[in-house]
């Protein structure tokens, strides 16, 4: 049997989070204060995801980068991957919110979108 | 004349313009000083705008972009690169591309939002190397400018900016060594330190501050030192870092210079001016809103006061504003402000948003009218990182209010 341990992001009470788990089988979830705590220390142990934002180099624009987030969110092991490849990418005008850049960035299933315009 | 000028174009300032134009009133006009829309959430990239507001997470331009829209879609005038450079009751003056303007208006919203903390306040002797930067300097060079702040990195301050700011530099390629933080318990959201901080393994040494920074052209080190209660250097506690780069993220001011100038009261406590329930200042018919009143933790909080003085600015506009007598609102006993701090005796309903002086657990927010408690509400925390409210519905405001925390 293993021990991790989390805070709990979801209120600014911050509880600190002891799962118990063996293998992918989790035992208990103790220290949440309410249900949200026991659900996130679930999602946190098994299967973490983050979105990453970042920006993307321009060709073509006054605006020297475009702001741009992954969509869904990736799995949090994956976010160096994914930042390589977004520090590899130049993109040209015109981009909208929303754009897709790089579709399935680093083999995740998520795409990499603008979230800001960018015009010449 | 026109009818409402609204001096800012960030998240306040269009949340005000949309709500004033919402509540019929036509004639406005947006000055901003930049070369777009947006403010400061142009370079706040990262995500988690606009829960409250939308149900959905957002980045700092997502959010933007949505007020942007729904200004654009009404047609609110603004005019960019415009910079205000006098205020008095019913006239701005400001100096764009195309000259000087003075502008006679028959209201005025002042949503300027704020500025960073100078480091000259921060007392940290040696000499003034390059590689020194705000946290929110650095923030508009590395996601605007593109620019490489460094590669060893030291956080003095655990406000958000820092916070985000170390996740920022981490995903760039930087080594953030710690983030020293001189109060017992850090200033920025949980959700940050986790996100931004553990994720990454990036110590937070708490009751610590910058004690010596070395290298004369280029920082080359920063050393930091464990503090005691009264926020003194513990001799020998000293930690030294090689690095190449100190950010500053000590905290946010209130930009006010233009309304302190005009006249505006201005709270000692907030930075910000002191305004009554309607949002509105000690001159007539100037309105304030957003991180200009008080800094922010949520922008979402910001649009939904800046839309509060929209429409009173509205009414205001229109003849329908009744200015009688007030009451006072106090904050004692570990709240360390409120806004509003004085409430019409007409007001009826009133939402009061303050915050705390210190780390309460297991606490009560006291509301008094006079001597009696019109309001008690059991708080499992309350930190002075994240801003509170109560509202107060159908009240009589014939009396004082006082707010305090207390044990019951
Ligand atoms: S478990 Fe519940 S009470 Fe505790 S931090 Fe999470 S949301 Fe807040």
């Amino acid at each position: 049997m293993a021990k991790s341990e989390f805070i709990c992001i979801n209120c600014p009470l911050g509880c600190m989070l002891t799962v118990e788990y063996d293998g992918n089988e989790i035992i208990s979830v103790k220290g949440n204060t309410c249900p949200r705590g026991d659900k996130y220390a679930r999602q946190e142990l098994l299967a973490p995801k983050r979105t990453v934002t970042s920006t993307v180099r321009t060709e073509g624009s006054v605006h020297r980068r475009v702001s741009v987030k992954t969509v869904p969110e990736i799995p949090k092991k994956d976010i160096f991957r994914v930042m390589e490849e977004v520090k590899r990418t130049v993109v040209s005008p015109p981009l909208k919110i929303g754009d897709v850049i790089i579709h399935d960035i680093a083999d995740t299933g998520s795409d990499l979108v603008a979230t800001s315009d960018l015009g010449e | 004349m026109r009818e409402l000028v609204v001096i800012g174009g960030g998240a306040a300032g269009l949340a005000a313009a949309v709500s004033a134009y919402d509540s019929g009133i036509r004639d406005i006009l947006i000055v901003e000083r930049g070369t777009e829309l947006g403010g400061i959430l142009n370079q706040c990239i990262h995500n988690g705008f606009g829960l409250h507001t939308f149900k959905e997470e957002l980045t700092g331009p997502e959010y933007a972009s949505r007020f942007i829209k729904e200004a654009e879609e009404r047609g609110i005038e603004h005019v960019l690169g415009a910079m205000v450079i006098d205020i008095k009751p019913h006239c701005v003056t400001y100096v764009c591309p195309s000259g000087v303007v003075m502008e006679e208006t028959k209201a005025i919203i002042l949503t300027m939002g704020c500025r960073e903390r100078p480091r000259g306040a921060l007392n940290i002797p040696g000499y003034r190397p390059a590689g020194i930067f705000s946290a929110g300097t650095a923030q508009r060079l590395v996601n605007i400018e593109g620019y490489d702040v460094g590669k060893r990195i030291v956080i003095l301050g655990s406000g958000d900016i820092g916070l985000i700011m170390a996740r920022r530099l981490t995903l760039e390629g930087a080594k953030v060594l710690a983030v020293a933080e001189i109060m017992p318990y850090s200033g920025g959201l949980k959700r940050n330190i986790v996100q931004c901080l553990n994720d990454y393994s990036i110590p937070l040494y708490l009751s610590h501050t910058v004690v010596d920074i070395k290298g004369k052209e280029r920082v080359e080190g920063v050393t930091i030192a464990a503090v005691d209660e009264n926020r003194k250097p513990i001799k020998g506690s000293e930690i030294e870092f090689e690095c190449d780069t100190l950010l500053l993220s000590v905290g946010l001011l209130p930009e006010n210079e233009l309304s302190s100038k005009a006249g505006v009261a201005l709270s000692p406590v907030t930075n910000g001016p002191v305004v009554n329930d309607k949002l509105e200042t000690s001159l007539d018919g100037i309105f304030a809103a957003g991180n200009v009143l008080h800094v922010h933790d949520l922008v979402d909080y910001v649009s939904e006061e800046a839309a509060i003085a929209g429409r009173n600015a509205a009414e205001y506009i229109k003849g329908s504003f009744v200015e009688g007598e007030r009451v006072a609102v106090k904050a004692i006993n570990g709240v360390r402000y409120t806004i509003p701090q004085y409430i019409s005796k007409e007001a009826g309903s009133v939402t009061i948003r303050f915050r705390v002086s210190g780390v309460f657990e297991n606490k009560y927010i006291v509301v008094r009218k006079g001597d009696d408690v019109i309001k008690r509400i059991k708080k499992r925390i309350l930190t002075p990182g994240e801003m509170e409210k109560v509202e107060l519905s159908s009240v009589d405001f014939n009396d004082d209010i006082t707010l305090e925390v207390s044990n019951g």
